[in-house]
C-alpha cells in the first residue's frame, strides 16, 4: 500500500481516526496552511494566526532552560575572557579582528590564508548536523538553534509581563485599556533592551571588549558599531519577537532538507499513535473499555498542541514547522500524570518502532547505522584532517618571486646578478630577525636592499618584503637556468622555511 | 494493517486547492505569508526612492543625477585626497629632510622611500630607461653597476636635481668630442682606436686594424677624459672603457660612431618638475635596484 495516496478528489473521505504511520514520507501540511484555511475568496496571501504557546514544566523544559542559560551565558560573556599574547598583541581570547586581518581563537590565531580552516569548520559544522539528524532528528532547532533559544527567552519574558496563555489571549482580544498599554509597553521595552544587549555583544568580538564598552558608553566608539548594533537589535527584535514560528517555517531552509537527512530508524519527538488512537476523553475511555471497545491512551486534551511554539499538532505526525522541542512531552506527561495513566504518549522514538508495535512486531533501537556510522566517520576525518593541520602547521613561512624583468643583470666585472623579492611571514606575535641564505649556486653572494640577510627584521604577527639579490660569477658554467633554494631560518627557535625559483643567466 | 493518510489530505470541507487539476493530481492552495506581501511592496516603494534619490536612469548623454548628488567617483578622490594628507603628514615632510644616509637606515622611511620612488620613477623615468630601468641603447641601464656620473646615492640624487647636460647651471656636463667629424682623426686612427678600447673590454675589434696604433691614438686623445687605464672618470661622465657595458653598442660599427661623432645624451634636470622628497625617493629607489654603490 502506497503511503502517499495523490490528491485525488475522486478519494473519500476518510475517517478522522484513521492512523498517521509516514516513514519517509513528509507531510505536506504546514501550520500556515492549517491557520489559512478556510478562505472563501481564494486569497493568495495569509494574515498570521499568532500563537500564543501555554507554559510547561517537564524534562525538556529543564534542559531547554539550561541549554539557553549556557549558550546565552557563552555568548554575552566570551568577549571579556583574556588571553595573555604579550605587549602590544591584543590580549583578547577571541577576537576577530576585521582591521588587522587576525582571527583570535585562544591560543590559535588565523590569519587570512587560513580561510581553509573557516571552510573545514563549516564541513564539519554541516556533517555534524548530519549526524545529529541522523540519530535524533531535529536537536539542533529545537535546543540549540539562535532562533530558539532567543524565541524561548522572549517567550519567557512575555509570560512574565502578560500572563500566560490564557491571559495574553485574553488581553489580544480585549479592546485598548491604560492597562493593555502598559502590559505591551513594558514588554517591548524589555524585549528592545534584550535585542540591544544581543547586537552589543556581537560587536564586542569584533575589538577590544573593555575598551569599545567605554567608548560605546561616552560615544565615541566607530560608526560601524552603532551601525552594527542597531542591525541586530532591529533583527532579534523583529526575529525573536515578531516572527518567531515563522522564521522557521518560511525563511530557514534547514526544515526542507529534513526528509533527505531523516529516516525511520531516528529518533524524533513521536506522538505514539499505536498507544494512542483511537482517541476519547477519559471518561468515554472508561465506559468504551468496560464495553470491550477499543480506547487509546490519548484523551484528546489539546495540552500538547497550546504547549507548541510553532502551533502544530504533533499528532498529525512527522512535520515540517515541527523544531522537535520536546515541549508537547512535557505537556502530555503532566497530563497523563495527572490522569494517573502512564507517560510516554509523545517522545523520542522512531518511526519504525511506531510501524513494529502496531504490527505487534519486536521493537528495536538502531543507532548505528549505514548512514549514522558514514557521516561519524565523515566528522571524524574532517576534524582529524583540521587538528593534525593546525597543530602541524609552521608559523614561519615565505614566498619568493623572481624579478620578471630584466632577467638577470650583467655587472661590470661579468657576475650576474638576479633580483627576487622575497615575502617573510612571521605569524608568532614576537618580531623575529631571520637569516636568509641561498642553497644550489657556488659561489653565490647575498645582498638585502635596506638590510642584512643573516637578520631580516620580521615585526610580530605580520609579513615584510624584502628585495634580495643574488650575485654569482659569470662563467660557462651558469646554465640560462639553474634551480636554487631560498632558506629561512630563524635562529632563536631553528624554524625555518625553504622556497624553491630560479637563477637566471645568459 | 491500518490504514494510512496524509493530515490535510483533500477531503469534504477541510481542504482548500487551487481549483487546478492535472490528471486528477490537483494544486493546494498554500497562501504566502501576508508580512511577505508586504515585504514585497516596502522593496517597490524603495526602488522608486532609490531612483530618485541616487544616479540610476541613463539618458542620451548623461544619466539622472538623483537629488543626493552622490557620485561614486567623487568618494573615490576624496577617498585618494584622504590616503594622500596622512601620507603627505606622515612621511614626504620627513623623507624631504632628512639626508639619504637616514632614509636608508631607518626601515620605515626607506620603505616608503622604495614606494614613492618606484610610483615615481613608472610616472617619469620608464619612458626612456624602462619600466624595469633596464634602459637600452643611448639609455643607461640603471640595474646595473655602471654609472657615469657616480653611483652612490647622493650622486645619483645630483643627477636626477640637475640632470645632464640640460641646460641647468648645475646640470653634469661631458663632452664626447666627434674626432671623425670635426676632422681631429681619420678613418683608419678611429678604426684602429676603436679596436683598441673593444679588445680592453674582451670584445671583437674592427678587422685589420692596429692595435699598437690604437694604443697611441688613445693615449693622445683619449686618456685625457678616459683616463690611462681607460677607467673611464666619473667627474666628467667619461664611461669605463674596459667592462663589458656599453651605453652606445659594443658592435665595431656602433663604437666607429660613437668616435667619429661624439655623444650627447640629454637627461633632463628634475628640479622644479618634482619635489625635493620625491627627488630624494627616486634616488633611493634607483640605487635600490641593485647596482648602486
Amino acid at each position: 500500500m502506497s503511503q502517499i495516496e495523490p490528491a485525488r478528489k475522486s478519494v473519500p473521505p476518510k475517517p478522522r481516526s484513521t492512523t498517521v504511520l509516514s516513514g519517509r514520507t513528509k507531510k505536506f501540511g504546514t501550520a500556515a496552511t492549517r491557520t489559512a484555511i478556510p478562505d472563501p475568496n481564494g486569497a493568495l496571501y495569509a494574515a498570521r494566526r499568532k500563537i500564543q504557546p501555554q507554559a510547561v514544566r517537564g524534562t525538556f523544559r529543564t534542559v531547554k532552560w539550561a541549554i539557553l542559560a549556557v549558550t546565552l551565558g557563552i555568548y554575552y560573556l566570551v568577549p571579556f575572557l583574556r588571553w595573555d599574547r604579550g605587549p602590544g598583541e591584543p590580549s583578547q581570547a577571541v577576537l576577530l579582528d576585521l582591521d588587522r586581518g587576525r582571527f583570535h581563537f585562544f591560543a590559535i590565531e588565523l590569519w587570512p590564508q587560513d580561510v581553509t580552516y573557516v571552510m573545514g569548520l563549516l564541513i564539519l559544522a554541516a556533517f555534524t548536523l548530519f549526524l545529529m539528524n541522523a540519530v535524533a532528528g531535529r536537536v539542533w532547532c529545537g535546543y540549540l538553534c539562535p532562533q530558539t533559544v532567543w524565541t524561548d527567552l522572549f517567550l519567557a519574558v512575555e509570560r512574565l509581563i502578560e500572563g500566560d496563555r490564557r491571559e495574553r489571549l485574553r488581553l489580544d482580544a480585549a479592546p485598548w485599556s491604560m492597562e493593555k498599554v502598559r502590559l505591551r509597553t513594558t514588554k517591548h521595552a524589555v524585549w528592545l533592551l534584550i535585542a540591544w544587549w544581543t547586537g552589543g555583544a556581537w560587536v564586542l568580538y569584533f575589538a577590544d571588549a573593555p575598551t569599545l564598552v567605554g567608548q560605546l558608553a561616552t560615544l565615541r566608539a566607530p560608526t560601524a558599531a552603532y551601525v552594527a548594533i542597531l542591525t541586530l537589535t532591529a533583527t532579534t527584535y523583529l526575529l525573536a519577537g515578531h516572527m518567531r514560528e515563522q522564521v522557521c517555517t518560511y525563511m530557514c531552509p534547514w526544515p526542507r532538507i529534513q526528509g533527505s537527512l531523516t529516516d525511520e530508524h531516528s529518533l524524533n519527538i513521536l506522538y505514539r499513535v499505536d498507544r494512542g488512537e483511537p482517541r476519547t476523553s477519559a471518561k468515554k475511555t472508561a465506559v468504551l473499555r468496560a464495553a470491550g471497545q477499543p480506547a487509546g491512551g490519548c484523551v484528546d486534551c489539546f495540552a500538547c498542541v497550546t504547549a507548541c511554539p510553532a502551533g502544530i499538532d504533533i499528532r498529525e505526525g512527522l512535520q515540517m514547522d515541527c523544531i522537535q522541542c520536546g515541549l508537547c512531552v512535557d505537556a502530555c506527561d503532566t497530563v497523563m500524570g495527572k490522569l494517573g495513566r502512564p507517560a510516554g504518549l509523545i517522545g523520542y522514538d522512531t518511526e519504525a518502532n511506531v510501524r513494529c508495535r502496531a504490527e505487534g512486531r519486536p521493537t528495536s533501537l538502531r543507532i548505528v547505522r549505514p548512514r549514522t556510522v558514514v557521516y561519524g566517520l565523515l566528522v571524524a576525518g574532517v576534524g582529524g584532517l583540521m587538528l593534525q593541520s593546525l597543530a602541524t602547521r609552521s608559523l614561519t613561512g615565505m614566498s619568493v618571486l623572481h624579478d620578471r624583468n630584466p632577467l638577470f643583470v650583467t655587472l661590470s666585472d661579468g657576475t650576474i646578478r638576479n633580483g627576487y623579492t622575497v615575502r617573510l611571514i612571521n605569524k608568532r606575535p614576537v618580531e623575529r630577525h631571520l637569516s636568509l641564505s641561498v642553497e644550489g649556486l657556488p659561489d653565490a653572494r647575498v645582498e638585502v636592499v635596506g638590510g642584512t640577510p643573516d637578520r631580516l627584521p620580521v615585526p610580530s604577527d605580520a609579513t615584510q618584503e624584502f628585495r634580495v639579490l643574488v650575485f654569482a660569477p659569470g662563467g660557462a658554467r651558469l646554465g640560462p637556468s639553474l634551480p636554487v633554494a631560498f632558506r629561512i631560518t630563524d635562529p632563536a627557535s631553528g624554524e625555518g622555511a625553504v622556497a624553491t625559483d630560479h637563477f637566471k643567466a645568459p | 494493517m491500518p490504514q494510512t493518510t496524509l493530515p490535510g489530505e483533500p477531503d469534504s470541507g477541510t481542504s482548500h486547492t487551487t481549483g487546478h487539476e492535472w490528471d486528477g493530481i490537483s494544486e493546494y492552495n498554500n497562501p504566502l505569508p501576508r508580512w511577505w506581501l508586504y515585504t514585497l511592496y516596502a522593496t517597490v516603494i524603495w526602488s522608486f526612492g532609490y531612483w530618485v534619490a541616487y544616479p540610476a536612469w541613463p539618458l542620451v548623454s548623461g544619466y539622472t543625477a538623483g537629488v543626493l548628488g552622490y557620485s561614486q567617483r567623487d568618494s573615490v578622490l576624496a577617498e585618494v585626497d584622504g590616503v594622500r594628507a596622512v601620507r603627505d603628514a606622515r612621511g614626504q615632510a620627513q623623507l624631504a629632510s632628512v639626508p639619504i644616509a637616514e632614509i636608508r637606515a631607518d626601515p620605515a622611511l626607506l620603505r616608503l622611500a622604495l614606494a614613492t620612488g618606484k610610483a615615481a620613477f613608472g610616472d617619469n623615468c620608464a619612458g626612456c630607461h624602462g619600466g624595469s630601468a633596464t634602459g637600452r641603447t643611448g639609455y643607461p641601464n640603471l640595474q646595473d653597476d655602471d654609472w657615469l656620473w657616480g653611483g652612490t646615492p647622493e650622486e645619483i640624487e645630483r643627477t636626477i636635481r640637475y640632470g645632464a647636460r640640460s641646460g641647468h647651471g648645475e646640470a653634469r656636463i661631458g663632452d664626447m668630442p666627434a674626432f671623425g667629424r670635426d676632422g681631429v682623426l681619420a678613418r683608419a686612427e678611429i678604426e684602429a682606436v676603436a679596436s683598441y678600447v673593444l679588445s680592453l673590454s674582451g670584445k671583437p675589434g674592427v678587422p685589420g686594424a692596429s692595435q699598437e696604433k690604437g694604443a697611441e691614438v688613445f693615449a693622445g686623445n683619449c686618456a685625457a677624459c678616459h683616463g690611462e687605464g681607460a677607467k673611464g672618470n666619473p667627474e666628467m661622465g667619461a664611461p669605463n672603457l674596459t667592462d663589458p657595458i656599453w651605453l652606445y653598442g659594443s658592435s665595431p660599427q656602433q663604437v666607429v660612431t660613437t668616435v667619429g661623432n661624439g655623444r650627447k645624451g640629454v637627461m633632463p634636470a628634475w628640479e622644479g618638475r618634482l619635489d625635493p622628497a620625491t627627488i630624494k625617493s627616486l634616488a633611493v629607489y634607483v640605487h635600490g635596484l641593485g647596482g648602486g654603490k
